[in-house]
């Protein structure tokens, strides 16, 4: 009873940990699904997003405003704002003027602008790591008491429903919608897609925000959940996520639903029986594995090189 | 000036707008366990708004502005030049290396140590930066774990001295060897992964050796590093006021010359000088030779070279190898500078400073390599009062040398030779 007790927590812990990892992992695979580039200033948008939700909640605690859906309501809104406008900046700057060359040059522009964010941060707002209010407490609690109890908190519960809420809305966003179906479209072939009138650049804009968006929301759940942010909590969190969009296959977004799960449980999992120091190092082995052995991922198309 | 383009330039605005005011005119603050919210001064403030005008007023003017800037180019008087010819340009490069070189060698004896000591670090981001050339710049695998090898150098050489007590010029080969040893068996497994997909795997791989050099405290003393590592001895001449190991001499006594701290950093920064020059004349060499060309050739077009018949794995694995071979080489020589090393010099922004010093000088390019090598280690140091702002500058460089400039600041030139038109 008790071990399953234990093991029921790490998986609890996983999946939390992996459903927050699932959304940053949607920014990836989309970006890399149209333009086939891998947007390493991607975990710093989620910082950002993590920076302004804890500058709206402050704000409005000064303010004396206290009332906890409207606090929360203000701080994703804000977040999301900021870190879709970074995004499309981001696009629009760096990516954007380079989109077309050789492979390496998007990739290490991608670099150079992960670095200039980071010491944006920094120099804005300070290098040290800043406390995050945790906003939502309390939860419930399983097992007797004086032994190991296996706890599942409402914070916990906000992660999963807001990522489910998210992850519906998007699907339903991707194959309803006019500009979905512009960026499935786009996705298949960009060439085609552009001479049968598809403003292409439009769409590329468009997967940034969407993106950036959702690491908003991601960056305001785990700042809350971890309680607290400094300027390079986006880096690891970015790595990871990549690993989960691989994971699951790059360019399939039902794929990096599926690794961020399976990442945050084998993290969980590793910090839970062997050591948490090593949960990193048994992220970056999976995705070593995973790209010797499938490198399309779980779900993902396999590639055919074209002669 | 059309409606739309109004209408771009104040959202563009805007954006900028959104994107730094609350960043930069909001800070936070703590204030014992709670975090207050304070607005910053009057002059960031004025300087956002500064930039949102800049930004509306160049995307009105776009179109004009840019092409003023066309024309600009036809005003510099070097565009029409001819390239020298390739005889004569081969002539004055070797001329100018010879003088740098001699220069090298003698300058610090007439200098203070700081430089001195700096101008080893140099060094050792020369050494580093050629390696890497062959990786990125020849082979164009883009390695973003690079510091994992020049770790393994570093550590290699600290722990055989602590735990065998193995002297530099032991260690010197050991490292190199070893760190060649992980690039191969790194570099057999990965090597077929497409570029971008190379590039996190590498990542990983530099996190994962960081991660472990971090938490085996047993062997590498963890986070607090390893201490101690000895200096190196020339023909059993140490350098310290006494000779710590047994059979050695020291090296003021033999030549009857009073003790001074300066020998010993005039000592490793000429090491650091030879090696650098070993390693750019062997990089050189292996330029031009086949598995040079053969490396440029995969790079350039992948099909072509292996429908001629190269092996991809081998060529690339070559590469890789060698590249992980100087930077264990810079490893151990930096392990032995610094008497103590630990995971803190090892991150990952350490492997991008050195991409970024590949970047900058030109992909492929050794001399402009070592230019910005020497640039990149130096500009800081000069410009001690802006150094926050040093990473920053870094990052938004490598994005304007993508757009602007994407072969370097001195980009490579191809051996090639030119038919002659018959009469």
């Amino acid at each position: 009873m008790q071990d399953l007790l234990y093991f029921s927590q790490q998986l609890i812990n996983g999946l939390t940990i992996g459903s927050a990892y699932a959304l940053i992992a949607i920014g990836y695979t989309m970006v890399y699904g149209i333009i086939g580039m891998i947007n390493f200033a991607h975990g710093e948008i989620y910082m950002i997003g993590a920076y302004t939700a804890l500058i709206a909640i402050t704000g409005l605690t000064t303010l004396g405003i206290a009332w906890l859906p409207l606090v929360l309501v203000v701080a994703l809104v804000c977040a999301i704002l900021v870190s879709s406008s970074m995004g499309w900046a981001v696009e629009r700057v760096a990516y954007r003027p380079v989109r077309g060359r050789h492979r390496l040059i998007p990739l290490i522009s991608a670099i150079g602008m992960s670095i200039f964010l980071q010491n944006y941060m920094q120099l804005a707002q300070g290098s040290r790591n800043i406390g995050f209010p945790l906003l939502i407490e309390g939860g419930f609690n399983f097992g007797s008491e004086g032994a190991f109890q296996m706890s599942l908190s409402y914070m916990q519960i906000t992660i999963f429903v807001t990522t489910l809420v998210c992850m519906t809305v998007l699907s339903t966003f991707i194959s309803r919608s006019r500009t979905g179906r512009a960026c499935r479209a786009v996705s298949q072939d960009l060439g085609m897609a552009n001479l049968l009138g598809i403003d292409t650049n439009r769409i590329i804009s468009a997967t940034f925000i969407i993106g950036a968006a959702l690491a908003a929301v991601a960056g305001l759940l785990l700042g809350m959940y971890y309680g607290s942010v400094d300027p390079l909590f986006g880096f690891i969190a970015g790595l990871k996520a990549f690993t989960a969009a691989v994971l699951g296959g790059i360019g399939s977004i039902p794929g990096a639903m599926l690794g961020g799960l399976i990442l945050g449980i084998a993290e969980s999992m590793t910090s839970g029986y062997l050591s948490g120091e090593y949960k990193d190092v048994i992220s970056f082995s999976l995705l070593i594995l995973i790209l010797l052995f499938k490198p399309t991922g779980l779900l993902g198309k396999p590639e055919v090189e074209k002669i | 000036m059309a409606a739309s383009n109004v209408r771009h330039a104040l959202f563009c605005a805007i954006v900028t707008l959104v994107i730094s005011y609350p960043i930069l005119g909001l800070n936070l603050e703590a204030e014992g366990i709670n975090i207050v919210l304070t607005g910053t001064d009057t002059t960031t403030v004025v300087a956002i708004a500064c930039a949102a005008l800049v930004v509306l007023l160049f995307q009105l003017f776009r179109d004009s502005l840019m092409g003023k800037l066309g024309a600009v180019s036809n005003l510099n008087p070097l565009t029409g030049r001819k390239p020298m010819e390739q005889k004569e340009r081969a002539k004055l490069e070797s001329w100018v290396l010879t003088g740098l070189v001699v220069v090298a060698l003698f300058w610090p004896f007439f200098s203070s140590r700081g430089a001195v000591d700096l101008a080893t670090l140099v060094l050792i981001y020369v050494i580093l930066a050629l390696g890497l050339n062959v990786v990125v710049g020849l082979a164009g695998l883009l390695d973003l774990g690079y510091v994992a090898f020049y770790a393994v150098g570093a550590y290699t050489f600290a722990l055989l001295s602590q735990y065998y007590g193995v002297s530099f010029w032991m260690a010197l080969p050991l490292g190199a060897l070893l760190a060649g040893l992980f690039g191969l068996l790194l570099g057999f497994p990965v090597l077929r992964l497409r570029g971008d997909y190379l590039a996190i795997v590498t990542l990983g791989f530099g996190e994962i050796i960081r991660i472990l050099l971090n938490n085996w405290t047993n062997v590498t003393g963890g986070p607090n590093g390893i201490g101690g590592i000895p200096d190196p001895t020339l023909f059993g001449m140490e350098f310290g006021r006494r000779v710590k190991e047994e059979g050695n001499t020291s090296f003021h006594e033999t030549f009857g010359i009073a003790y001074s701290g300066e020998h010993k950093v005039i000592f490793l920064y000429l090491i650091a000088l030879v090696l650098a020059i070993i390693t750019a004349l062997i990089i050189r060499r292996l330029m031009k030779m086949p598995v040079g060309r053969a490396w440029e050739a995969l790079r350039e077009d992948e099909i072509a070279a292996r429908s001629l018949g190269l092996s991809r794995t081998a060529v690339k694995l070559s590469a890789f190898t060698i590249g992980a071979f100087f930077a264990g080489f810079a490893g151990t020589l930096f392990a032995s500078k610094q008497g103590f090393i630990s995971p803190e010099s090892f991150v990952f922004l350490e492997s991008a400073i050195i991409l970024a010093i590949v970047v900058l000088g030109g992909m492929g390019s050794q001399i402009g390599v070592i230019l910005a090598a020497i640039a990149v280690t130096i500009l800081p140091e000069l410009a001690r009062e802006f150094s926050e702002y040093r990473m920053l500058i870094f990052g938004a460089a490598m994005v304007l040398m993508m757009i602007w400039r994407p072969q370097g600041l001195v980009p490579m030139r191809r051996l090639h030779i030119t038919l002659k038109t018959q009469e």
